[in-house]
């Protein structure tokens, strides 16, 4: 039998848990486990506290709270360069209860606005105050203890943030990939570019190879080539309903090109 | 096993009741209140049907826990006609052929009340934006946008 427990803060639900326990974001992907009869919890732990939502600038980073919703994102002035990636998670009811901290432990194939936050070097704060990197975040969350407070990213330039959700069905077809590039520049050159992808392994992956192809280069045909070759390196896709490794991995250069250079998906 | 009592309105009443932990807003309102305009069809967020407003935006209700309902504000299809008199929606689904079987409609219904409430002249492109979360077995979808191009004309005509 479930139970529900309700608390006024995060740091209360925090010290709550146990292993029995789960927590409740939007509910998208508890609920369902509730409702197929998920015997891996019998306490569903929720927080009350609003202000899990807020996104607001904060010393030239955003923040952005883990129960802020993808419309929430949609919607605020300071998320306008995630809006293009809240946008395609789900359809508009999805999007009015799936939470930006629900999705850091969405399972393949979800997790489209995590990938674009990994790209951005997020940093993770937890409910004990303590923060860290998202890639490291990412590699240990199904050992986690305690609880996500928020997330906070830089704001890219103009252009150089890119994102790109590849899925059979449009609008709301789930991910065969999704990739997330941020491409800062220098006197015209890419320096430090970060490479995302979604649903090529067990959570968002860097494409590692592939950035450092990219350091010093153009943003053309010719200077991202060598990148293309090892897109995929560090990759590990499985094969599900929607498309095999195999073809993942062939696909995932045409699409990172077509990132690249800003060309339309057919 | 423990009840926890919730408060909310439903279609502007107030409604109160004791809800199972883990209960869906699905169940509790079919179940529970006896409002069965809201439809199950997966208990999953893939198909729709169980569509409802809360505080005029559209949610799963299959996928909401009832106790999150507190306080707030739900509308269900069984709010939309006034008495005898349908909805213009309800009207224009009827009169396009937007309804065959009928599963999907609530949930379609409700996704297209939200719409029209924040965007009264949609173009076909934004109402299949609108309904893509709810899947429909039968129609095709032409008439279901066709019905709701219609319905959002003869709103604003009203408006007028
Ligand atoms: C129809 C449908 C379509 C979907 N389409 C997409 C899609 O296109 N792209 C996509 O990425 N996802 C998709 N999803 C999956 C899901 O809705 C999203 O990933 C969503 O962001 C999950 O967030 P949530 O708040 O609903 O998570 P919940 O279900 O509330 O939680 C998910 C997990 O995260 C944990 N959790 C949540 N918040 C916190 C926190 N603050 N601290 C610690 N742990 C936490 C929970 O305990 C749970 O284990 C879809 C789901 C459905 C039902
Ligand atoms: S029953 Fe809720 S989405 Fe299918
Ligand atoms: S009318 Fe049958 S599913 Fe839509």
């Amino acid at each position: 039998m479930l139970t529900v427990e309700t608390f006024d803060t995060l740091v209360q639900a925090a010290s709550a848990m146990t292993p029995q326990s789960r927590y409740l974001g939007g509910g998208t992907l508890v609920m369902r486990g509730v409702n197929y009869g998920d015997q891996s919890f019998q306490r569903i732990v929720r927080v009350k506290d609003r202000s899990l939502r807020e996104i607001r600038s904060e010393g030239g980073r955003i923040v952005i709270g883990a129960g802020a919703t993808m419309a929430n994102v949609m919607a605020a002035s300071e998320t306008a360069f995630l809006a293009n990636v809240a946008r395609q998670v789900g359809g508009p009811a999805v999007r009015n209860m799936a939470t930006v901290g629900g999705n850091l432990f969405a399972e393949h194939p979800y997790g489209d606005f995590t990938t674009a936050l990994l790209a951005l070097d997020a940093t993770v704060r937890l409910s004990d105050g303590s923060e860290q990197p998202i890639e490291s975040f990412l590699s240990s969350r199904s050992s986690m203890r305690g609880l996500v407070a928020s997330v906070s990213v830089p704001r890219p330039m103009g252009d150089e943030f890119r994102f790109r959700k590849v899925s059979r069905v449009k609008p709301k077809g789930v991910s065969v990939m999704s990739i997330a590039v941020w491409l800062p520049r220098q006197g015209g050159r890419i320096s430090q570019a970060r490479i995302a992808f979604g649903a090529m392994g067990a959570t968002p992956l860097r494409a590692k190879s592939a950035e450092q192809a990219l350091d010093g280069v153009n943003l053309d045909a010719q200077g991202i080539e060598r990148a293309l070759s090892v897109a995929t390196t560090g990759l590990n896709p499985t094969d599900d309903s929607l498309a095999s490794a195999w073809y993942r991995n062939e696909v995932a250069p045409v699409h990172l090109r077509r990132v690249l250079l800003g060309e339309e998906s057919r | 096993m423990v009840k926890t009592p919730i408060r909310f309105t439903l279609n502007g009443s107030e409604t109160a009741l004791f809800v199972d932990g883990g209960a869906n807003l699905l169940d509790t309102l079919r179940r529970g209140v006896g409002d069965l305009s809201p439809k199950y069809g997966c208990g999953q967020g893939t198909c729709g049907t169980c569509t409802v407003l809360i505080d005029g935006e559209p949610h799963l209700s299959c996928l909401t826990l009832a106790e999150t309902a507190e306080g707030r504000s739900i509308e269900t299809t069984n709010g939309l006609a006034n008495g005898a008199e349908l909805h213009p929606l309800q009207k224009a689904f009827m009169e396009n052929f937007g309804a065959q079987c009928g599963y999907c409609t609530p949930g379609m219904l409700m996704a297209a009340k939200a719409l029209l409430s924040k965007n009264p002249n949609p173009s076909r492109e934004e109402i299949v934006e609108a309904i893509s979360g709810n899947i429909c077995r039968c129609t095709g979808y032409e008439p279901i946008i066709d019905a709701i191009m219609i319905a959002a004309g003869q709103l604003r005509g009203r408006v007028a």
